[in-house]
């Protein structure tokens, strides 16, 4: 009963566009509103996308975009924490690193590759890095600013109690900071999945990749083939979204419910 | 029961810099403070009381004069030495526990089980057995403030300084934390300072009362308490008492000048001091 009655209780609004625009979708292919060869219909994407999941030619491109993803993420992540740390605790780094790096932000990130792949072609090497950069922008800013606003009262308390520079980094700093470095580690998540997809489109011929199948449907005029690529794009991208949310809820618990 | 300290104030001058001039805070105070005596300081916004705890604390390190803790010169902050703001300061992320725990990781004379063995002692001492494991968003501002409480004690200082702890409670909670607070003052025999706006809090608890004036900051009287505790607020030794520290604030009822008070408090929160007009 209980069962039945949380699942009622959702609240499914979210769905109803989604279900109208399928809705709408299957209608205009099956009574033919649309060149359904531009436009196919919903079942033989499915099709075309259940056929391509079961040969290996998925699984590779979904494990090497999510190796690409995860590595970048990982390393950008790592650096944008140091950056950000190294920039908020100390105002000499913040005046020598602060401006460039203010600057360089407004540098389109997809600017960016022509010159990775000059320096290191187009083989993961240059993929990882470029989506490192997307990841270390949020991660960095996240981080510095989390540094900046925390309490003068708190620094205070551990100057009370006599906090060593270690103590005050791994009990006042990271904890206090943790808030908004994992806003920026989430953002980080979004911006290094967009790079990875950014990266195999642009980067050409360079090895299977979810973003690489989309571009081969294409110019195989797959249309079935780009539309399930997008599919699952998207929802592993909202899959990482709700991970990161998840997280975040867990791990600051300490700040009690949110309404 | 922890030792108690002798705090000797003599001749202390301090003074903020605004835009390269310098403006008196506190001026020629000189103050002698038994060990184990409870002494409340009262006085108006900007008279340098919170000033004068800083200092003793450790936090501001720039004066003249002398401020010595048993004959030691004050430099800096020391374990020996705790103080409660008037907000409580917990870490939110840690619980009741561990932010008591925060005021001991630095104390090398305890084992961790004797550390351990404190943080619960002060947990009980404080009544918040059943909050141990609850987060500061759990609590209420009165049961806070008796963590912060705690997390002072529990390296057994030898002086403890309050800061307005009772200020932003309400008036049922701040009467029940006053008759707390001396039951502890009571059983640990440390030193206290306690610098507070509310006349009868500085009379209910101080064995003496030092009344400071502003600009710059003063002290203008000092008035001995000698009444037995428990103190009973509506005896006419306490009211007329009371009376006597309110009669040393007439004539300067007049409202604090806002720049003064905007200048003070923007100091706190580290910016530069708004020039006086």
């Amino acid at each position: 009963m209980n069962v039945i009655y949380t699942f009622l209780r959702r609240d499914w609004r979210g769905l109803a566009l989604p279900l109208a625009l399928f809705a709408l979708w299957y209608a205009a292919t099956a009574f033919e509103w649309v060149n359904i060869k531009l436009i196919v219909p919903p079942e033989k994407v499915l099709e075309a996308g259940l056929r391509y999941m079961s040969g290996k030619d998925f699984t590779e491109a979904l494990s090497n975009s999510l190796f690409r993803d995860l590595s970048g993420f990982a390393l950008g992540g790592i650096a944008g924490i140091l950056l950000g740390l190294a920039m908020g605790l100390s105002r000499w780094t913040e005046h020598l690193v602060g401006p460039t790096f203010n600057t360089l932000k407004h540098i389109s990130l997809f600017a960016w590759l022509p010159l990775i792949s000059t320096w290191l072609g187009t083989d993961d090497r240059a993929k990882i890095l470029f989506i490192a950069l997307c990841a270390f922008y949020p991660v960095a800013l996240n981080t510095f600013e989390g540094v900046r606003n925390i309490p003068r009262a708190q620094l205070e308390v551990a100057r009370v109690y006599r906090f060593t520079r270690w103590q005050s980094l791994t009990r006042l700093t990271l904890p206090g900071a943790a808030p908004q470095i994992l806003t920026g580690l989430h953002l980080a998540l979004i911006y290094a999945w967009m790079g990875t997809i950014g990266a195999e489109f642009l980067l050409l011929n360079s090895g299977p990749g979810l973003g690489d199948t989309v571009i081969k449907g294409r110019q195989a005029f797959n249309v079935e083939l780009i539309i399930f690529g997008m599919l699952s794009i998207g929802l592993i991208g909202a899959l990482f979204n709700r991970l990161a949310a998840h997280a975040e809820t867990k791990l600051l618990a300490w700040r009690g419910h949110r309404v | 029961m922890a030792h108690a300290a002798t705090l000797e104030i003599r001749s202390l001058n301090k003074q903020y810099q605004v835009r390269g001039e310098s403006l008196p805070v506190l001026d020629d105070i000189s103050l002698s403070i038994r060990p184990g005596e409870f002494v409340s300081i009262v006085g108006s916004s900007g008279c340098g009381k919170s000033t004068l705890l800083k200092l003793i604390i450790g936090l501001e390190n720039d004066y003249q004069g002398e401020l010595l803790l048993d004959g030691k010169r004050i430099s800096g902050t020391s374990l020996e030495r705790g103080i409660v703001f008037q907000e409580h300061r917990l870490f939110p992320w840690l619980t009741v526990e561990q932010n008591i725990g925060i005021g001991l990781l630095n104390n090398t004379k305890l084992t961790e089980a004797e550390k351990r063995k404190s943080v619960q002692e002060h947990i009980e001492l404080v009544g918040l057995q059943d909050f141990a494991q609850a987060y500061p968003y759990q609590l209420s501002g009165g049961m806070s403030q008796r963590v912060a409480i705690a997390r002072a004690l529990v390296n057994r200082p030898e002086v403890l300084l309050l800061d307005e702890p009772f200020g932003a409670l309400d008036a049922f909670t701040r009467a029940y934390l006053q008759y707390e607070l001396q039951h502890i003052w009571e059983k640990e025999g440390i030193t206290m300072i306690l610098v507070t706006h509310d006349v009868e809090e500085a009379v209910y608890l101080g064995d003496r009362i030092v009344v400071m004036q502003p600009h710059p900051g003063r002290i203008k009287r000092i008035i001995d308490v000698p009444l037995a505790r428990e103190r009973n607020r509506a005896s006419a030794e306490f009211i007329a008492i009371k009376e006597q520290v309110l009669s040393e604030f007439a004539g300067e009822t007049e409202a604090e000048p806002l720049v003064e008070l905007a200048a003070d408090e923007t100091h706190q929160l580290g910016y530069e001091l708004i020039p006086q007009a």
